[in-house]
């Protein structure tokens, strides 16, 4: 109970525990010593157990702070005998854990040769923080002169998480919708009461959720500063954010900036009940996240975390003491060192046992794969510790398998059987194929089976392939098809950032045009991507907006503009209704045909006696695909028989591409397999509304014989079983929904 | 305008009525009311919060307290909650465990 003449910050025991009880006194603080595990601020009867690392201080002092206020409310320096090893740790009696914030001062030497960096002038947040004060409000200035600019803070447990838990659903049947929190919901054509926050995207689960994706992965939501290398752009005075947020500032503290209840400290509440909400509906989460740098950047960044703490052990040096920059962003953590492991691994665990967090998609993965002098290890223990964990046993894994540092993975990343990766080349050789590039079919019919030129070799299934043509990085999907060049002008670098090889095409005009030919064509090439994303084994992930033809006018790199450039406009979806639908339709294909998610490769041979491989090649002769150098069409056909390995039976589905300038006739294989008929699901050389048919009404074709595909376009069939009525498995009901409660009666 | 929480036991239904500022210094007051209201064993728990002006995240914290501390089989009704109250319920999802109302109609 508080008293009246309780000091600020501070309120009695609430409960007592007999064996949690103090055992010294400073600054009229009760204390004990504390336990070193866990690291970071735990709650504990009657107090608060801090415990930090560092191998090179000499002297640690616990700085507890009253929220928001500029000087500290107590400086206690830990006592000698509070130090086990190179941990320090301290119970602290009676604070008030909504109200304290708390951080660090570390001592030590300060000898940039050797690779420390000691300042005890600066108070620290601790690398275990579970919410971060500081940045509360999105876009609001900060000041700059705050002695301690990232707060930590305490975090109650407490979430009423009922019984969700992560999913679960295998990873072959997941469609990855990438998406921005802020970006999804800031527009005002979003209609949302809080826009660009975790809240706002509450809203709009129904609309995740009727478009098929049964998977977001979050653009980062790890607390970190928009306000880093904030500037006004030279020309238009636009201010520039550190917007994506691919450098973070805390590794378990959600970003305050994007919760609505931020100001109010209960962020961690916020996502939680996104994050059930989206399991309500049958949707999992998988979080981007950073490992590879942090927010301090190089020697001439600021320090407020790891580099005060404990340099040498954090960051990669050079022999020198300056920073390695793999990353890219002026540092590189140093993933492969023993205590930097365990962070990340009690870090990943923190967020799929407390969060219920479903994967993570590892940001330049390839640097966790590099040893403490930037080597590539065969035999990552990172990456093997994170394979084998108990409590992420279930958690997708996928490495985006590259880094600036130039070390390449695609195809190569050590997996140990779990690791999937962002398949860069999918992306390339399907931007390719689309835009018409001649030598792309024998290419393109791998990335079709799942790559297995790049993860058949050692056992890995098409599961190891993420599949994408656009990301947050380059060009949305309508852009691909607008631009042949970059247009980064708005982000004030002279349009030097951002990649130059886009293999984009713009369809005969830079940009938009009232030409009806080339929009018409545009459209056309935005629904052959969807159509053939949706059709090959691999798991597909498409970026937020690209449904409904997101531009970004030309910008193939907005990390820095919170504006339209970025803000999805929600207006788009009756603009473009036309590729919304097609999309809408493409996915719930997609879920309606176990044949093309196969776990494991197809072997182009009939396994299961139903006289036809599981895949079989073909061009404008059925039997007989071409192959040449300069050919721009393909076909193949999947046998429903081997559907899931032979474990279900579905469609067979045919699939012609032609990516030729002129109108090409494809022979049909026939008689249709299994005595059944060939129907029409897809041409996108037909205007909407015959452009897609939802599964279960396609219309018969006609000519059973032969099928004329418009330049540019794809063509998608399918033959039903004889005899049966269909045999279209619906698609997958949301997982464990529950009726809301809430409700106004 | 100081907190204050008051418990009246209606047969089975437990009612408090809270007015004030629910903050880190009027939490545990609200968790003693929360603490007697569950020794009565209620049907059900109707807090009303026409006269509550601010609701902190310690306040939230005992909320989910009293939903946890009631049990699945008592519902926790919010009656009359409004403006940044009701906001705060709203934004951070809380109201998605409870029945929001109006009035009081059981």
């Amino acid at each position: 109970m508080t008293t009246d003449n309780a000091a600020p910050g501070r309120i009695d025991s609430l409960e007592a525990r007999i064996d949690y009880y103090p055992t010294h006194e400073i600054a009229g603080f009760r204390l004990r010593p504390g336990k070193p595990f866990p690291f970071g601020a735990t709650l504990v009867p009657g107090g608060v157990n801090f415990s930090i690392f560092s191998s090179h201080a000499v002297s640690c002092t616990l700085v507890l702070f009253n929220k928001g206020a500029e000087e500290p409310l107590a400086e206690i320096l830990f006592p000698d005998s509070f130090r086990i090893g190179h941990v320090w740790s301290i119970m602290v009696f009676d604070l008030d854990c909504e109200t304290i914030e708390y951080g660090y001062r570390m001592d030590g030497p300060f000898d940039p040769a050797v690779g420390h960096r000691f300042d005890k002038s600066k108070i620290l947040l601790d690398p275990y923080a579970k919410a971060v004060g500081g940045r509360d409000v999105w876009g609001k200035p900060p000041n700059w002169d705050n002695i301690f600019p990232y707060r930590g803070r305490l975090v109650f447990e407490d979430f009423d998480w009922e019984d969700d838990r992560p999913l679960e659903i295998p990873i072959e049947d997941l469609i990855i919708y990438e998406m921005h929190v802020r970006s999804f919901t800031r527009h005002t054509s979003s209609g949302a009461r809080h826009p660009g926050t975790f809240a706002a995207m509450r809203d709009k689960i129904p609309y995740i959720r009727e478009l098929g994706i049964n998977c977001v992965e979050l653009m980062p939501v790890y607390e970190f500063d928009e306000f880093e290398n904030s500037r006004r752009h030279p020309d238009t005075g636009e201010m520039l954010y550190n917007y994506w947020g691919y450098s973070t500032v805390n590794f378990f503290a959600p970003k305050a900036g994007f919760a609505a209840t931020g100001r109010l400290g209960m962020q961690v509440d916020e996502l939680k009940t996104l994050i059930k909400e989206l399991h309500q509906n049958g949707i999992e989460v998988i979080l981007d996240v950073v490992f590879n740098h942090t927010a301090e950047g190089n020697e001439r960044g600021p320090t407020f975390s790891f580099r005060g703490i404990d340099n040498k052990t954090y960051y990669m040096l050079t022999p020198e003491g300056y920073y390695y920059n793999f990353s890219g962003c002026g540092n590189t953590l140093n993933c492969n060192n023993p205590i930097v492991r365990s962070i990340v691994i009690d870090c990943l665990r923190y967020w799929a046992s407390e969060y219920h967090i479903d994967g993570f998609r590892f940001d330049l993965a390839a640097i966790l794969g590099r040893d403490p002098c930037g080597a590539p290890l065969s035999n990552p223990p990172l990456l093997e510790s994170l394979a084998f964990d108990p409590v992420l046993g279930k958690c997708k894994l996928i490495a985006e398998a590259w880094d600036a540092g130039g070390l390449y993975q695609v195809g190569s990343f050590p997996a140990f059987g779990r690791w999937a990766e962002w398949n860069g080349k999918y992306r390339d050789d399907l931007r390719c194929f689309l835009k018409g590039d001649a030598g792309k079919v024998g290419a393109l019919s791998q990335r079709i089976q799942g790559s297995p030129d790049l993860y058949g070799w050692n056992g890995r299934g098409p599961t190891a392939s993420i599949n994408f043509i656009t990301c947050h990085d380059g060009f949305t999907l309508y852009d691909m098809f607008a631009y042949n060049y970059k247009h980064n002008e708005a982000n004030g670098e002279h349009n030097n950032d951002g990649c130059n090889d886009n293999e984009s095409w713009n369809c005969g005009w830079e940009g938009e045009t009232d030409n009806p030919g080339i929009n018409a064509l545009r459209k056309r090439l935005i629904r052959n991507a969807w159509a053939i994303l949706m059709v090959c084994h691999g798991v597909p992930m498409v970026l937020m907006g690209d449904e409904m033809g997101r531009t970004q006018y030309g910008n193939n790199n907005t990390y820095c503009q919170d504006n339209d450039l970025n803000w999805l406009d929600w207006g788009l979806a009756a603009k473009n209704a036309d590729l919304l639908r097609f999309a809408q339709n493409m996915i719930a294909f997609r879920r309606a045909h176990p044949a093309l998610r196969n776990r494991y490769h197809l072997s182009n041979q009939d396994y299961m006696g139903s006289g036809y491989a599981d895949i079989t090649w073909h061009g404008e002769r059925a039997w007989s695909a071409d192959w040449s150098n300069e050919s721009r069409v393909l076909a193949f056909m999947l046998c429903g028989r081997h559907a899931k390995s032979g474990t279900v039976c579905d469609d067979y589905i045919y699939v012609a591409m032609n990516s030729h300038w002129e109108t090409r006739s494809f022979e049909i294989p026939m008689p249709a397999p299994a005595g059944g008929k060939w129907h029409v699901a897809v041409n996108t050389g037909m205007p909407a509304p015959e452009d897609i048919f939802a599964p279960g009404s396609e219309p018969e074709l006609g000519d059973q014989g032969h099928f004329l595909v418009t330049a540019y376009s794809v063509v998608i069939l399918v033959a039903r079983h004889s005899g049966l009525n269909t045999n279209l498995v619906k698609p997958e009901e949301p997982g464990r929904t529950k009726k809301s409660k809430a409700k106004r009666k | 305008m100081a907190f204050d929480a008051k418990l009246v036991m209606k047969d089975t239904v437990a009612m408090i009525t809270l007015s004030g500022s629910l903050d880190a210094a009027s939490a545990s007051r609200f968790k003693e009311v929360i603490e007697q209201a569950a020794g009565q064993s209620p049907t059900k728990l109707v807090l009303l919060m026409s006269d509550l002006e601010f609701l902190a995240s310690a306040g939230l914290r005992v909320l989910i307290f009293a939903k946890q501390k009631m049990g699945a089989k008592v519902d926790i009704y919010v009656v009359g909650s409004q403006g940044p109250v009701l906001g705060t319920l709203e934004m951070s999802g809380f109201h998605h465990s409870v029945y929001i109302q109006d009035t009081y109609i059981g």
